[in-house]
């Protein structure tokens, strides 16, 4: 069944690429959103797959967990709302179709790392991911958008060297790089210096494909360069899969619980939350403060799953998951405020509340979801973390991040101060609302978010509960 | 470690410095070239053929030709420019080739040692099967890379293409 999530993209990819070209771009719209709504489908519903599942053309070894199907459902939900943005904001259909593609690419990749069993499979997958998502951010061609790529290029080589270096002496161990073998092999040679040192460059390469605080130089570069639809699907989806994701799988299904391993996590995602709560302040870019948002975010996951503990692993993939859906909504709203007021400067904005409702409406939401405000989805997984982290009697660290949240309410209630509300400003008198086709994804991510808040204790016993064992 | 294998070595990392600080960007293309060619005889000389072939034809084949090719399509620099350039570069990387003779020196005198009981290596008997078979899933996943990078090319280059 697992393959099916490789495959059936990648025959949609060759489908929409046959000719005669004409009928096909028009078609490939429909193709893509028809293989996220199924990806859906898959996940939420097995059988509908089983049919497939004797398939012996091809021999992946693939396998769907519970954690698989979180990051599935993230995948194909954020994919959908940057498909439907990049429709929105792209008007040529060349381009348009080009984006498709590489979008599709992006999310062939993404399924691929998430289902893979083997170390050296999921960095051939994390390279189709790289590589599809530097043209994706330097798709405008103007000077900052290939600026950030080549920054993102150049950050993600090093740690696709260290990862790629990790790799093979772990393979000189274990003489397989299986996960399987590679736990076995880490356990019988547990203070071996060369299992160590592989498993620091390991974690360093992550770190900075997760962009992780001190290694996140190319991130808000590569954020707020990005086209609009773009940035949606790299701020919602791609960063976590790249990086944060085989963070957990690896931890989770190969280091196995360490002390040491823990502690480097958790001082990294703490160090993470609190400077990049800080810089995002300061922060008059309305991408660039929604980028260090990310990797402020990001460092909770890191924490949580620094705890060690069964508890700390759901918390961490809980957040994941409601962080690609409320920061991907933010990133659509600012691409719909960008593509509107012609500015990403939040200090010649105002008021944009009266002229753009909906828009700000669901930024509101969104806002107040990320500072972990009651009764929204990320209330929810940040109570799991703080609760995981005093159960692992990190007391230290659980009331770093209840003060770190205060930090991210004030600046997430300053960018919506000066962006929405109060009186309109001068400049940002003729903006209008945006066309039914530009607020779809938006009134999407937010129901997605309303209901995982409303259904939490569903989608505890559903998803998080399997997850951890608890 | 024999005389040969550390002239092979110190080939390659001067090659590669090379590659790195000289500012004629068809100068580093040759240089990586270079450096990959070496890498192919020391390949060879671990007992690894098939990944020496694949650096040769890849990484000191295909990729500098690639190189190459866009390098032409670009405008050279003016003679001040150039000076300029060649000066700002020197001063960000003169520490590099001191790094190197340091971590050269450390790591010659500091005998490290694998501790892990390293398994014999067990060659595929048959090439094919262990890329078309047991590593799949990994061809599929390099083939989707190449074709990412195909379409890169399409999509950035397309208009330049028009323009020329």
């Amino acid at each position: 069944m697992g393959s099916l999530f490789i495959l059936i993209p990648l025959f949609v990819f060759m489908l929409i690429n046959l000719p005669p070209r004409m009928v096909m771009r028009k078609l490939a719209f429909w193709a893509v959103l028809a293989l996220m709504l199924l990806q859906v489908g898959f996940v939420l519903f097995p059988s509908l797959s089983s049919f497939a599942a004797a398939s012996g053309l091809f021999r992946m070894d693939l396998a769907i967990d519970k954690l698989a199907q979180m990051c599935l459902l993230s995948i194909a939900a954020v994919t959908l709302a940057a498909l439907l943005t990049g429709r929105a904001l792209i008007t040529d259909e060349n381009q348009s179709c080009n984006f498709m593609n590489l979008l599709l690419l992006v999310f062939i990749g993404m399924n691929g790392i998430t289902l893979v069993k083997d170390i050296f499979s999921m960095y051939v997958f994390l390279e189709v991911t790289a590589v599809s998502s530097f043209i994706l951010i330097a798709f405008s061609k103007d000077k900052d958008g290939l600026e950030g790529a080549f920054k993102y290029i150049i950050f993600s080589s090093i740690a696709t060297v260290m990862i790629l270096s990790a790799i093979a002496l772990l393979l000189l161990v274990a003489g397989d790089t299986s996960f399987a073998a590679l736990r076995a092999a880490i356990k019988l040679h547990q203070n071996s210096h060369v299992i160590m040192f592989a498993i620091s460059v390991f974690l360093s390469g992550l770190f900075i494909k997760s962009g992780l605080m001190p290694f996140h130089g190319w991130l808000p570069d590569a954020y707020s360069s990005a086209p609009g639809a773009a940035s949606v699907h790299l701020a919602g989806i791609v960063t976590k899969i790249v990086g944060v994701y085989p963070l957990i799988r690896i931890v989770h299904s190969v280091f196995s619980a360490n002390v040491s391993t823990n502690n480097v996590l958790m001082i990294t995602g703490a160090f993470s939350i609190v400077v990049a709560a800080f810089a995002a302040i300061n922060q008059s870019d309305f991408r660039r403060m929604l980028a260090y948002s990310s990797i402020s975010q990001v460092g909770y996951i890191i924490l949580s799953l620094g705890c060690g503990s069964a508890l700390g692993l759901a918390a961490a993939i809980f957040h994941f998951f409601n962080h690609s859906i409320f920061k991907s909504l933010l990133f659509v709203n600012a691409a719909t405020v960008e593509a509107k007021s012609q500015t990403r400067d939040i200090n010649e904005m105002g008021g944009l509340a009266q002229r753009m409702p909906v828009t700000g409406i669901t930024s509101a939401l969104a806002c107040l979801s990320v500072s972990g405000i009651p009764p929204l989805s990320g209330f929810w997984s940040k109570l799991l973390i703080i609760v995981a982290l005093w159960q692992a009697n990190q007391y230290a660290y659980a009331i770093i991040a209840v003060m770190a949240s205060l930090v991210t309410l004030s600046y997430m209630l300053t960018l919506q101060r000066k962006v929405f509300f109060g009186s309109v400003s001068n400049s940002m008198k003729g903006v209008s609302e945006a066309d039914w086709k530009l607020l779809m994804p938006s009134i999407i991510l937010v129901v997605i978010m309303l209901v995982v808040s409303l259904l939490f204790p569903l989608f505890l016993n559903t998803f998080l509960v399997p997850i951890g064992g608890i | 470690m024999g005389l040969t294998n550390i002239l092979i070595l110190t080939a390659m990392v001067a090659l590669a410095l090379f590659t790195v600080m000289t500012r004629s960007l068809l100068r580093a293309a040759i240089g990586l070239a270079l450096t990959s060619a070496v890498l192919t005889v020391m390949m060879f000389r671990l007992g690894a053929p098939l990944a020496g072939v694949f650096e040769l034809s890849v990484c000191a084949g295909l990729i500098p030709v690639i190189f190459i090719t866009v390098i032409s399509m670009t405008k050279p620099m003016k003679k001040e420019e150039a000076k300029e350039f060649a000066i700002e570069r020197w001063s960000r990387f003169w520490i590099l080739p001191i790094i190197v003779v340091i971590a050269a020196i450390l790591l010659f005198t500091a005998h490290i040692k694998f501790d892990a009981k390293l398994p014999p290596v067990h060659a595929e008997s048959d090439v094919r099967d262990m890329m078309w078979g047991a590593r799949q899933l990994d061809m599929l996943g390099q083939v989707m890379v190449l074709m990412a990078g195909a379409y890169g090319i399409l999509v950035l280059f397309k208009e330049m293409k028009k323009r020329w």
